[in-house]
């Protein structure tokens, strides 16, 4: 920790953040455009959440994400390609286009679901982190999920779970201040959803969800933890959402301050990196810039190729409600 | 039978034969584990997995809060990551707890996410009335269940169908639920000692008859069997089917029972409104209009949660009874 992450990390998490921004940038543009169909939540703002959080994960560690869950998806690794085109209910797409926006996933590399169900995940990072314990690997599983979810009843069975049977778990509570358009301070007595990790036995952190390596610091301690066997850890980041609720200007509700907006995005999680990185020589503004760049090139081919891929055949409809064998 | 050491003919209670099916997959499925309320050191409340903690240990024998969200989603989980969970939810009443796990995860995973998810998970619940237990544990809630795709739903009605349900259900690569009946704990029926497995998908004919298919879902079949029974003094036949599996249900079966008998009568524990029994009617008008020489008949609880006292109780659930008055009145008869 004295020494902080080395630059090849930086860099990767460097890396993953601005590959979450520009995909969620360009998706809310397909969204305001009709481009895609469907509602999308998305995820900038939050980037140093799933950067540094996956930064420690192998394809073979599990999570579980959001409605909100496309960073997770890119942070875990998943490809421009098949994400665009699940938006864009495309046959190409990771799910074949059955499941969209709010159900993008990839289980070859350990996302088990995005879910549109708030505290769908939990419990079922929990039986993933169960499984890894049963099966005796070192394998961690990751649930997401917001400040809104800690008040759904699942949050609570999954938490004193995970804790009373010490599963190799890490719940990250990403409180972006809001339950859909309810603030925080409208929706529960407490400010930090940390203090609820102390009624199941398990270690509550809070850290800055705006500084990348904060997360990523805080978060290898509770996965090593996890791995050593010492049970779960709840993980809370204080990060916020630049975008609405839904899409990026929303619905017009009004929920929320310009001002309190314009005061967040002072601490854009990838600006604060970013400046930290060219202070430190790891990579300059130029450098950076040029990864941007290539990133943006990399998204906007990638949507061309998602729109210009097939829709799923409509007597395909039935192919995967039931398992019928490979 | 005095001697019962012929293995086929060996007679032992729905109860044991649920433990048998339990054990037996265990013992098949290293990756199989149980999970739920009371399992392990209590056995069950209902005395189903007595001794199995002495014999498979705490890894796959466990007990867990009560957290029915939480266990259904531990199981989705498990499942979804390479084990093939056996889950215990005791009363199905307690559906309610941890639907959204049932519904909304277990039932679309695999759909949802392109076809990649793969989850064997069993579910195990006790159904029906009878006991008095009143009106939160004691419902046939089996139609909630059928009318979610990605989900298969049997109901096994006899020692052999309890073992063998279950042991299909451990092995069947979807999830599965076994609705099991607490008012049929202590029937005692033949049951092989070797691992075997009723099919998925395919009924029964319990009696054979030319008057009347009585298509009875749960403990109901043993009903229509002593109306058939009774029935057949006066010359009457019933033929008796019993579906075991109502997710995917066999419409082959009936539809060919009811070409041979002209009559149908469906009956069910589960309130009539909106049962599965209207489905099944609606498949035999379909597919059978022409056969027909009557309405088909249907049976089920009225439109009221079940009552706790007991003649109230017993008014409640359709009977041998009931089932021989109204195949009476179908058959004009």
């Amino acid at each position: 920790m004295a020494d902080g992450p080395s630059n090849e990390v930086l860099l990767d998490i460097h890396e993953r953040m601005v590959r979450i921004r520009i995909f969620e940038e360009e998706a809310g543009k397909l969204m305001e455009n009709g481009k895609v169909p469907g509602a999308l939540h998305l995820y900038v703002g939050q980037e140093a959440v799933a950067a540094g959080v996956m930064a420690h994960l192998s394809d073979a560690d599990q999570i579980t994400s959001t409605h909100r869950g496309h960073g997770h998806v890119v942070a875990k690794g998943g490809q421009f390609k098949e994400m665009y085109a699940e938006l864009y209910g495309r046959v190409t797409g990771y799910c074949k286009g059955m499941g969209g926006s709010m159900h993008i996933s990839n289980f070859d590399i350990g996302i088990l679901g995005a879910n549109g169900i708030v505290c769908g995940g939990p419990p079922i990072a929990v039986g993933a982190a169960f499984s890894n314990k049963y099966r005796e690997t070192d394998q961690v599983a990751v649930t997401f999920f917001g400040d809104g979810a800690s008040n759904e009843g699942a949050f609570h069975e999954a938490a004193n779970m995970a804790a009373l049977y010490k599963l190799p778990c890490l719940f990250v509570c990403e409180n972006n201040g809001f339950g859909e358009y309810t603030s925080q301070k409208r929706h529960q007595a407490i400010r930090d959803v940390a203090d609820r990790a102390a009624g199941y036995g398990m270690p509550g952190v809070i850290v800055d969800g705006m500084d990348v390596i904060a997360v990523y610091e805080a978060a290898g301690e509770a996965i090593n933890r996890a791995r050593r066997g010492e049970g779960p850890t709840l993980l809370e980041c204080k990060t916020y959402r630049f975008y609405d609720h839904v899409g990026v200007r929303g619905m017009g509700i009004d929920y929320r301050s310009d001002d309190e907006v314009k005061e967040w995005k002072q601490r854009d999680p990838i600006k604060l990196l970013e400046d930290r990185l060219a202070e430190q020589d790891v990579l300059s503004n130029d450098d950076a810039a040029a990864v941007h760049e290539r990133v943006r090139s990399e998204a906007m081919e990638a949507i061309a190729w998602a729109d210009a891929s097939p829709y799923p055949a409509v007597e395909n409809l039935l192919d995967d409600v039931y398992y019928n064998g490979e | 039978m005095a001697a019962a050491t012929d293995q086929a003919t060996r007679e032992i209670p729905y109860v044991k034969a649920i433990t048998e099916g339990v054990q037996q997959s265990l013992h098949e499925f290293p990756e199989a584990f149980l999970a739920g309320e009371d399992v392990a050191v209590a056995g069950s409340v209902f005395g189903i997995y007595k001794g199995l903690l002495a014999e498979f240990g705490e890894k796959r024998i466990v007990d867990t809060p009560i957290s029915e969200a939480g266990i259904v989603g531990l199981g989705v989980g498990a499942a979804a990551t390479g084990l093939r969970p056996i889950l215990d939810i005791m009363f199905m009443d307690f559906l309610g707890e941890c639907m959204d796990e049932v519904a909304n995860q277990m039932a679309k995973m695999r759909f949802m996410f392109g076809g990649k998810a793969k989850l064997p998970v069993t579910v195990l619940m006790m159904g029906g009335a009878g006991m008095s237990m009143a009106a939160q544990h004691s419902q046939s809630l089996e139609a909630w269940l059928c009318h979610l795709p990605g989900l298969k739903v049997m109901m096994p009605t006899t020692p052999y169908d309890a073992k063998g349900s279950i042991i299909a259900a451990v092995r069947e690569e979807n999830p599965i639920f076994v609705i099991l009946n607490k008012l049929s704990l202590g029937i005692t029926g033949p049951v092989p000692e070797e691992p075997y497995a009723i099919p998925i998908g395919e009924a029964i004919i319990r009696r054979e008859g030319s008057d009347i298919s009585v298509v009875a879902i749960g403990r109901m079949v043993h009903e229509a069997l002593t109306a058939a029974e009774e029935l057949a003094k006066d010359g009457i036949s019933l033929e008796v089917i019993d579906p075991r599996t109502v997710q995917p249900f066999d419409t082959a079966t009936v539809i060919a029972s009811v070409q041979k008998t002209h009559h149908a009568m469906i009956v069910h524990e589960a309130v009539r409104f909106a049962g599965i029994g209207g489905e099944i009617a609606a498949q035999i008008q379909e597919e059978a209009f022409d056969y027909l020489d009557a309405p088909v008949a249907r049976l089920g609880a009225p439109f009221a949660p079940v009552p706790y006292s007991p003649p109230l109780e017993k008014a409640y659930m359709p009977d041998a009874k009931r089932i021989a008055a109204t195949a009476r009145e179908t058959l004009g008869r």
